[in-house]
């Protein structure tokens, strides 16, 4: 089983060459989701290196904690996480998307080792992962599933399907965070089809929530803690975040949901991410 | 001898309990309709292995594809229409994407649901299903062959559609019945004419072999259960050896059963073929028997589909078109 890393700085810089992974993968590959691996990034690097009991040579062994990225788009975030844990090598990471790889456009569970589910179709993540949950509890095992989802991804009708069973089987052995950075493809989810308010939602579901700043990476390691000792239901994570953090210009775009930088912005990222 | 009928949800939901003994990992799903597909006897007999999921079929998939990738054997059941339909794009995403081990065994497949009518009928779900990657696709005829079918798929470690219906239905097959994946049946020999049924019309093919029987023509009749992967080595056996072929499928004649006959015959062995189904038209309310009627879906439409179907195994070359004929001819 990996030792968790809880220093903040330490998981800070982890979290920087993560992000330099993403746009060197988006850059090499051509086309991606950039804004949304971006946003969720903290998250993710505080989940996989600070909390979850994980052994990467048996991916989902016994006793390790499971993931699902509900949020499939955010591939190249995963992939980087995995790749860094040592689930498979780094340089596969630079043949993301070709023909032949085992990192598709999104995940996918017969190619990628670490990767739980095929996901990318939205919306469906939450009842898989509460599936996981139940199969935990029959065994009698207590490790945790956790599942990521983006907040556009809240507008399908199935998260509110799995939302109550959720609460319904008062599944306490699970964590969802949800990664509101408030865009979507075709803009504001504000001005899209609103979410708000996303926490009373959750909450009269019967889950119970929290809300953190998603790049603060203290206190994500905190929130996923706490989760820890809700008993009798789920608990969701409301994140706050901003989609393409890290790179100025990418930074609250719409236009860099889905695609790849160009070498301009290639440079200047890899400038402000401090690119050795 | 009396007819001993059963029905193959009604034999669907004994066998879960008793397979529910025998597999502890077995767990079972439902979407608010376990009276109707039979799986409330396991919920009474296993009630922490049981997960009703309120009326959401796209959430029942995830959850069951949840519990696979968590090492359970799940068996996820609700409707046809809704499994297939309102829950298609979940058990693509997933179930069949990953070949995650989830027995989907829908009950209240075709038009002899009856009286609820066309919104609640499926015609459609051996289509929706025979076109997925990964996807077995299984439609017992009788009692027996549910019971050998569902204790198969807990053997097989991989995505299995199977289809029951509501009716009870005369029993074809006897208790040492085995299924084998893939693998169809010859339930009657015959040199004239090959009839091929699927659920409950292999009993009417069976039927219309009789009639046929009565004037002087021998039918061969064959179930192909195994829709998918689907025995082409027995269909292209029974099309060389017979030359004409009646396909029967309480289904829309596209994308099921005779679709799938089409698809081998033509690439393997082309041969006249008459389809009997419903034909680009829903379902409506009504008793299943006068239903059948109404659709053309008993042993009389069976029976004259047959005798048109030998009457195209000598053709005149141009497909019986004089102008065309004339051409050829040249």
């Amino acid at each position: 089983m990996m030792k968790q890393i809880t220093d903040e700085a330490q998981l800070k810089e982890i979290a920087r060459q993560i992000r330099l992974d993403i746009v060197e993968m988006l850059f090499r590959a051509g086309s991606g989701h950039l804004g949304g691996s971006l946003s969720a990034t903290d998250i993710l690097v505080s989940l996989f290196f600070g909390q979850m009991h994980l052994t990467p040579e048996s991916p989902g062994g016994p006793g390790q904690d499971r993931f699902i990225l509900s949020k499939g788009h955010a591939a190249p975030l995963l992939y980087a996480v995995l790749a860094r844990l040592g689930y498979f090598p780094h340089e596969e990471l630079y043949t993301l998307r070709q023909f032949g790889s085992m990192l598709q456009g999104h995940p996918d569970s017969s190619c990628t080792p670490g990767v739980e589910v095929p996901t990318g179709s939205l919306g469906q993540g939450l009842s898989i992962a509460n599936g996981l949950a139940l199969a935990a509890r029959l065994r009698g095992n207590h490790h945790r599933i956790y599942v990521l989802l983006g907040d556009g991804e809240v507008q399908e009708g199935q998260v509110w399907e799995a939302a109550m069973t959720a609460a319904h089987y008062r599944l306490d052995n699970l964590t969802a965070i949800l990664d509101r950075n408030r865009l979507q493809i075709d803009g504001r989810t504000a001005e899209v089809m609103s979410l708000e308010p996303l926490k009373e939602k959750w909450a009269a579901f019967g889950w119970h929530t929290l809300q953190v700043d998603g790049h603060q990476i203290a206190e994500l390691l905190a929130a996923y803690k706490a989760c820890e000792q809700v008993k009798g239901r789920p608990s969701i994570i409301i994140a706050h975040t901003v989609k393409g953090k890290g790179v100025s210009i990418f930074e609250d775009q719409k236009k860099y949901h889905g695609v790849a930088p160009t070498p301009e912005e290639y440079h200047q990222a890899l400038k402000e991410l401090g690119a050795a | 001898m009396p007819v001993v009928k059963e029905s193959t949800r009604v034999e669907y939901g004994k066998t879960l309990v008793k397979l529910g003994e025998e597999y502890p990992d077995i767990v079972v799903l439902d979407a608010d309709l376990s009276g109707s597909t039979q799986t409330h006897h396991f919920a009474k007999a296993f009630p922490e292995r049981f997960f009703n999921l309120g009326v959401a079929e796209q959430d029942l998939m995830g959850t069951a594809a949840g519990l696979a990738v968590g090492g359970k054997i799940p068996f996820a059941s609700t409707f046809a229409m809704f499994a297939t339909g309102r829950a298609w794009e979940q058990i693509r995403q997933t179930i069949a994407y990953a070949n995650l081990n989830v027995k989907i065994v829908a009950s209240h497949g075709g038009v002899t649901v009856g009286e609820d009518g066309g919104s609640h009928q499926a015609i459609e779900d051996l289509a929706l299903m025979r076109i997925l990657p990964n996807m077995v696709v299984l439609v017992p005829a009788d009692g027996p062959q549910t019971r050998a079918m569902v204790r198969w798929a807990v053997s097989y470690p991989g995505p299995v559609y199977i289809r029951t219906g509501r009716m009870a239905v005369p029993v074809i097959y006897d208790d040492s019945y085995q299924f084998q994946l893939g693998r169809g049946s010859i339930l009657r020999e015959g040199r004239d004419v090959t009839l091929i049924g699927l659920g409950i019309m292999v009993q009417a093919c069976l039927e219309a072999a009789r009639l046929l029987e009565a004037q002087g023509i021998e039918a061969q009749v064959l179930n192909l259960a195994c829709l998918k992967p689907l025995d082409w080595e027995l269909l292209v056996d029974a099309a060389q050896r017979t030359g004409a072929v009646v396909t029967a499928e309480e289904h829309l004649v596209t994308g099921g059963l005779g679709s799938a006959v089409c698809e081998v015959l033509s690439e393997r062995w082309p041969t006249p073929v008459r389809r009997i189904g419903l034909r680009d038209i829903f379902g409506i309310s009504g008793k299943p028997e006068l239903l059948l009627k109404h659709y053309g879906l008993t042993p009389e439409d069976i029976q004259e589909a047959a005798l048109k179907v030998m009457a195209q195994k000598e053709r005149p070359a141009g497909g019986g078109r004089p102008e065309l004929a004339a051409i050829s001819k040249r």
